[in-house]
């Protein structure tokens, strides 16, 4: 198979900031998001969807930049990654509860905590397993990450 | 009232906030101008001869800078045994090993002509298991082993497929299970498989013009990669710089040399330039090196009232294809054969034993984690037959102060109290209420217990250093060549430090990165020894340091140093502390009115080396190779359907006599975190082969990981004995919480299903064939 190999020119809304930037059309939001705007907050962890460490969000919605192709992303979407989200309350309660241990998985977590936080403030339990088991942490045993969410979804009571 | 103002505190990690910002850089986020990158052609075969490599579609390729194979470099690298080609050479001995590798302007041109490359493989026989490796008949997979160079340490028997053997002889153990009143025997086993740490290893190597190599890995170990790298290739060990930035999880996987050998290859193919390599996650599990997978059989003698006299082990490892970290592995889990028991009659044969499985390294729990199982899984087996209660038997055989060792070592006034520990573990998961509850017809909860006991495998001479200099400001910066992995050990050490300054962690600053350039020497992060050793020396440092403030101090204020303290930012008399002067007046010398200066700065140094360890006796195992024992004990509770065996983890728990607590979240975190990956290896971690020994389950779809929600409750408690040679009496605790888990389930699913289960993982698919053999059996 022969790859489609020409360069195009795209604007990308990246944390409230529009971007150009000239991609392959094979590259994924991941690779454009890391090599080419210098944001490596997103991580690659599999490149394959299986582990949530890219996680971004577009339009408020979690996404895993992997699997998207930067070129399928709509013209004006919001793009936001974790560059772009400071001193959050989930941020705040990582660091309170020990969400986080080599950090890898941490801004994939955070991302898609956040969303959820915005969305359903009031997730319960199986809730929360719905979103966040898309994300693999390999240190935390979840303990701390469970916490952190318990108590942001406190404070912003 | 605690005595201490910054040990037992739970201060806040050090690399917090770079990390929930995103800000935290790992290897593979650097990008260096005039960066290449390279890409690997892997093995689709377990065993083969390489027949061809038709390298040159991928060589005429756009972007291609070069493309190299084994032969290119016919060298063999290891860690303790010089047994692995950094790309195969004539044959290919496990699937997914690299066969050639392709350096191009970008990644995607370098991954474009991977493709173009055409190797043609010859089948070999397969090695399936160790079973299979030891048979009379069995092909070699390294028919050149007495060609290796290897430490003395390590035992192989070329001419077969032994990369490793340790004996351990301890009394008379084949006439004591002759004596003994029960004798338990039974099997045991568990197949390789992967840390899964969520980075992927990554290297970006470059040579300077004057011959310097410079690498950036991710890598706990960046000394022993530097050395091995200088031993290899013949390069003066001086003119190689790692740089090693925190890494994103470790858990043993990266404890060894990894990518760096290939690294420098690439790099020298492609004249110097920088050349970035990195695994993608399939490499990553099965490319690069993992979990060993072990055959044991055990047989256990007691008294009828269930006093221990003997034990005879025989731990079969699958080392994979490869030597790395495996054959100390191997080694480790002789060392600590019995688990934390008193065993007076021993024999224990440990080997290391070759197959054409993707091959093994260090991982968390280091030998003991895998003898653990076995051992576990039979002192259950040892209490059924004696009808004890499995707390009470363990309760009976805990070592204690004054037993001897596997290697014949005193127990010394430092062994844990691991009684203690069983008490505070049996009371958690309420073990007086019942270990097997049926809760309805188709629910049965069920507990299960395991001890573990762990100390550091490393060489007896393992020592760590410290450097502490100081800003205008006063405030410190310390030094170490300790990693961060994760675990927090550097905020451990500035806890440390900050402890004997008088002053809070937040003045002082950590190098977080480390160039062994710059860096104090350190063997590696790993075997859970940093905060002790590291700490050590850290505490040595900073007493140096706090002299040299005194003495400096003592001129001006005309009084003797040592009627001088610090504490808080000030160096003072401490009978009358309103004369002193601030340490920023101090530690870059003391300057008089007149611009007279005296001393110059202040620069602290420490080191540690563990002391008086020696290696074992190739023929008995006698000697003392353990730094310290960390005992402890662990249990969970299951909740099983017996209608399609499918099972949750409810609860664990876990107490160890870590002698003393230095940050209660850190630890705590270490542990549950450790408990979580103990989990992964009991319900659903390991690799699957098919019938050519390829794996089916190298990615993250298949090969299943514990996710967000399937983790249990964790309850979490220490004992503090003190280490009387560690830092504030400390010892380690990074690894130990995965050791007794994988037993404690397989008890807890036993009990659950009143079927032997002596296998992991445990599927649920398994465990209703064990079911269903078990009462075939019965009906015979
Ligand atoms: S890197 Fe995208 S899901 Fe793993
Ligand atoms: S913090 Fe290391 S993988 Fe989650």
């Amino acid at each position: 198979m022969k790859a489609y190999e020409n360069i195009s020119l795209v604007k990308l809304k990246v944390n409230g900031e529009t971007r150009d930037v000239a991609i392959r059309p094979a590259d994924t939001l991941l690779r454009v998001l890391r090599e080419k705007l210098g944001l490596t907050a997103a991580k690659p962890g599999c490149e394959n969807g299986d582990c949530g460490a890219c996680t971004v969000l577009i339009n408020e919605k979690p996404v895993k930049s992997c699997m998207k192709l930067a070129v399928e992303v709509d013209a004006g979407a919001e793009i936001i990654t974790l560059e772009g989200i400071k001193n959050s309350i989930i941020q705040e309660t990582f660091l309170e509860e020990d969400g986080f241990q080599c950090g890898y998985c941490t801004p994939g977590f955070l991302v898609n905590a956040y969303a959820l936080l915005k969305e359903h403030p009031d997730a319960d339990d199986k809730l929360a397993k719905e979103w966040l088991e898309s994300n693999i942490c390999r240190c935390t045993g979840y303990e701390g990450i469970r916490n952190a969410l318990k108590l942001a979804q406190e404070k912003l009571k | 009232m605690s005595e201490f103002k910054q040990i037992g505190r739970s201060f806040s990690r050090t690399d917090g906030l770079d990390k929930v910002h995103g800000k935290q850089e790992y290897v593979n986020d650097y990008q260096p101008t005039g960066l290449l990158h390279a890409a690997l052609k892997i093995s689709t075969h377990a065993h083969a001869k390489i027949k061809s490599i038709d390298t040159a579609e991928a060589e005429a390729a756009s972007g291609v800078q070069a493309v190299i194979t084994g032969d290119d470099f016919p060298v063999t690298l290891g860690l303790y045994m010089g047994d692995h080609p950094p790309l195969a050479l004539h044959k290919v001995r496990h699937y997914g090993e690299p066969v050639a590798a392709v350096i191009a302007n970008t990644e995607h041109q370098a991954k474009n002509a991977v493709e173009l490359i055409k190797v043609k493989y010859e089948d070999l026989e397969v090695i399936s298991s160790p079973t299979d490796g030891l048979k009379a008949n069995a092909p070699l997979l390294h028919e050149n082993m007495d060609e290796y160079t290897h430490i003395d340490a390590v035992h192989p028997e070329p001419g077969s497929n032994v990369a490793n053997h340790t004996k351990i002889r301890k009394g008379e153990a084949a006439q004591a299970i002759a004596d003994a009143e029960i004798v338990i025997e039974d099997t045991f086993s568990f197949p390789p498989c992967d840390h899964v740490a969520m980075e992927t290893r990554a290297v970006i190597s470059e040579i300077k013009a004057n011959g310097n190599v410079v690498i950036h890995s991710t890598t706990q170990a960046p000394f022993t990669v530097k050395e091995l790298l200088s031993f290899n290739f013949d390069i003066p060990v001086g003119k190689i710089k790692i740089i090693a930035p925190p890494i994103g999880g470790g858990f043993g996987g990266k404890a060894g040399i990894q990518l760096e050998g290939l690294g420098y290859l690439l790099t020298k193919a492609a004249d110097g330039r920088p050349v970035k390599l990195v695994n993608d996650r399939e490499e990553d599990m099965l490319s690069s090196p993992g979990h060993i997978g072990m055959e044991a059989k055990v047989r256990l003698g007691a008294t009828a009232d269930g006093k221990l006299i003997a034990a005879e082990l025989d731990y079969h490892f699958d080392a994979g294809a490869y030597a790395d970290y495996a054959v100390n592995v191997s080694n480790a889990a002789a060392i600590s054969c019995t688990g934390p028991y008193d065993i007076p009659n021993v024999r224990c044969d440990s080997l290391c034993v070759y197959t054409n499985h993707p091959f093994a390294t260090a991982f968390r729990g280091f030998g003991h984690v895998e003898l653990a199982f076995p051992i576990e899984r039979s002192m259950d087996l040892l209490a059924e037959k004696a009808g004890i209660d499995p707390v009470e038997i363990r309760m009976k055989n805990a070592i204690k102060e004054g037993d001897t060792s596997p290697t014949q070592s005193l127990m010394d006034a430092n062994t844990g109290d691991l009684r203690e520990c069983i008490k505070r573990a049996a009371k958690m998961i309420n073990w007086d209420q019942g270990s097997f509850i049926k809760k309805d017809e188709n629910k049965v909860i069920a507990k299960g217990f395991g001890l573990l006991w762990k100390s550091p495998a490393m060489p007896p001479n393992t020592g760590a250093g410290a450097i502490i200099t100081f800003n205008k400001d006063g405030s410190l910066n310390l030094h170490t060549g300790i990693m961060e992995i994760g675990q927090g050990s550097k905020t451990g050490l500035a806890q440390i430090v900050a402890e004997r300054f008088g002053t809070s962690p937040e003045n002082i600053h950590l190098v977080q990165e480390v160039n062994t350039e710059t860096a104090p020497h350190d063997w590696s992060t790993a075997a859970s020894r940093s905060l002790m050793m590291a700490g050590r020396a850290a505490l040595e440092a900073a007493d140096d340091a706090i002299d040299q403030i005194c003495r400096t101090a003592a001129i001006p204020l005309r009084c003797p140093p040592e009627d001088l303290i610090v504490e808080g930012g000030r160096v003072f008399l401490e009978d009358e502390p309103s004369i002193g002067l601030p340490l920023d007046d101090v530690v870059h010398g003391y300057v008089y009115e007149n611009g007279n200066a005296i001393e110059g700065q202040v620069i602290g140094r420490g080191n540690y080396i563990a002391r008086r360890l020696s290696g074992i006796d190739p023929e008995t195992g006698k000697g003392r190779p353990s730094l310290e024992y960390t005992l402890g004990a662990q249990a969970v509770e299951i909740e099983l359907d017996l209608n399609d065996y499918s099972y949750q983890i409810k609860k664990a728990v876990s107490c160890m006599d870590v002698g003393k607590v230095i940050n209660p979240n850190l630890a705590r975190g270490q542990v549950v975190g450790a408990i979580s990956m103990g989990i992964g290896l009991a319900r659903s971690e390991g690799f699957v082969f098919n019938s050519r020994e390829q794996v089916v389950n190298g990615v993250l779809r298949d090969y299943k990981v514990l996710r967000y929600g399937e983790e249990p409750e964790y309850e979490i408690d220490f004992v503090e004995t003190p280490q009387g040679d560690g830092p504030f009496g400390l010892r380690g605790l990074g690894e130990q919480g995965i050791i007794g888990i994988p037993g404690a389930i397989a008890n807890a699913l036993s009990r659950a299903t009143g079927v032997k289960l002596n296998y992991i993982p445990l599927l649920p698919e398994d465990i209703w064939q064990s079911v269903k053999e078990a009462s075939h059996n019965d009906s015979i």
